[in-house]
């Protein structure tokens, strides 16, 4: 029988070992798995490399993860936003390591761990200062730069329906990295808003089969990234 | 005649009105955004957001506001009849697989050579940021910059090569500014239209780049 199903926050994050690459969900506030963040917090993993869009916002999710000193490196799109502030004074005291990746790159890189390709080669970012070091290839008359895979160990998200086979469902634009983050670590680890019956989910309307998914864990009302938790 | 240089709603006006209807459409954050308000009312025009939406709708009314419903902005949005909703690499397939026909974003420099440059100034003071200015620059199919002609201190925008890192190499394709309507082609900048009241004279002053005025240029109507 297969159940991915565990009973609590600390279950769902055990194990995580120190220097892993952790791939976390969201966008802005939206998807950010507060709940699994804090969990990995209290697990104590450290020398971590953290793999999430933004640098979170105030002092909550993202940003107090960063605060706790087990983040060592960030690989993100768009660390600088409205209220950043955590990675800001992290960053200007040279105590967090940045790789800043153009947002579809990040994505596709994530997918292409996910689906076993060994990189790719993109327009995005040729001639920019971000292609320093890469190498290049002219394709049909076009300059591209190829990029690699990038996987992570563990990936925390954020759903709003799973099944114990781990198929789930996702709220509304909640949805953004989730499902390439969910096939691109060996590890996934899901917060879901609630568990439903096998079969209750319609198959067509799966999102996210469950064979990416490996341990999910029921946080029934969910803080809004940004408030305290 | 006095110079009326465009105000930020007028040039947002002046572009919404070229959107063409059917187009699939990416607005950058600020004035492009503003420019969804003056496409004309017989248009359909689906706008995409990167963190996966396609059929965004105006802002939504106060209390009425999803979390899980924003734009790249993070600014509340609605969704229209007929919106969908993707996940992120698809949403950036959209965009980098030229699927978006038009980019409308802002920009600190654009080059005479279509080279486009908005996400750095190259001051290391600062952490650097990108999102999916790279993304939107090299990947969607159109791209136009909306922006002020000058800084506030006076300098040009509009140079032969950006001196400021490059978002994206030789893609921009349009250029609406408060001064005039410049399109980018192989033989250099070509003014299509120039404020009321300008002259090519002062707009050429004003412009770090050679600028060609096309036989049938008009006044920018508002």
């Amino acid at each position: 029988m297969i159940d991915k199903r565990v009973s609590s926050l600390s279950a769902a994050v055990a194990g995580i070992r120190d220097g892993s690459t952790v791939l976390i969900g969201g966008f802005g506030a939206s998807g950010i798995p507060v709940e699994l963040i804090d969990a990995v917090i209290a697990q104590g993993a450290k020398d971590l490399t953290i793999v999430t869009n933004n640098a979170g916002a105030g002092r909550t999710d993202v940003a107090k993860f960063l605060a706790s000193g087990h983040v060592r490196k960030i690989v993100c799109s768009f660390p600088r936003s409205a209220g950043s502030v955590v990675f800001e004074e992290l960053y200007a005291a040279g105590q967090i390591e940045l790789e800043l990746v153009p947002q579809g790159t990040l994505s596709e890189r994530m997918r292409a761990a996910g689906a076993g390709i060994g990189g790719f080669f993109t327009p995005t970012a040729a001639g920019t200062k971000l292609a320093d070091g890469k190498e290049t290839r002219t394709i049909d008359g076009r300059q591209h730069v190829f990029e690699k895979p990038l996987k992570g160990d563990v990936a925390l998200i954020k759903a709003e329906t799973a099944d114990r086979w781990g198929n789930l469902t996702f709220r509304l634009a909640a949805r953004n990295f989730a499902p390439t983050m969910a096939m691109a670590a060996d590890l996934t680890i899901v917060q879901t808003r609630r568990f439903v019956d096998l079969g209750a989910i319609a198959p067509e309307q799966v999102v996210t089969p469950g064979i990416f998914v490996d341990r999910i864990v029921e946080v029934p009302h969910p803080v809004e990234p940004g408030q305290t938790s | 005649m006095v110079a009326k240089p465009l105000s930020r709603d007028e040039i947002a006006r002046r572009a919404g009105r070229d959107i063409p209807d059917g187009a699939y459409v990416n607005l950058g954050i600020g004035l492009p955004t503003l420019a969804a308000n003056y496409v004309p009312a017989d248009r359909e025009v689906v706008y995409h957001s990167e963190n996966g939406i396609l059929g965004m709708g105006p802002a939504p009314k106060k209390g009425e506001e999803d979390p899980d419903i924003i734009n790249a902005g993070k600014q509340p949005v609605t969704l229209l009849a007929g919106a969908s909703i993707f996940h992120h690499t698809d949403a950036f397939a959209m965009i980098r697989g030229g699927h978006i026909d038009l980019a409308l974003l802002g920009a600190m420099q654009v080059g005479a050579n279509g080279d486009l440059a908005n996400w750095s100034t190259g001051d290391e003071k600062f952490p650097p940021a990108v999102g999916g200015a790279m993304d939107l620059g090299a990947g969607a199919a159109g791209v136009w910059v909306l922006m002020e002609h000058n800084t506030k201190d006076g300098q040009a925008k509009i140079l032969e090569r950006c001196t400021y890192p490059l978002t994206a190499a030789g893609v921009v394709d349009r250029i609406y500014t408060n001064l005039a309507v410049i399109d980018v082609t192989d033989d250099g900048l070509i003014v299509r239209e120039m404020a009321p009241g300008l002259e090519f004279d002062e707009l050429q002053r004003k412009t770090g780049a050679k600028l060609r005025l096309a036989n049938d240029w008009r006044a920018i109507e508002v």
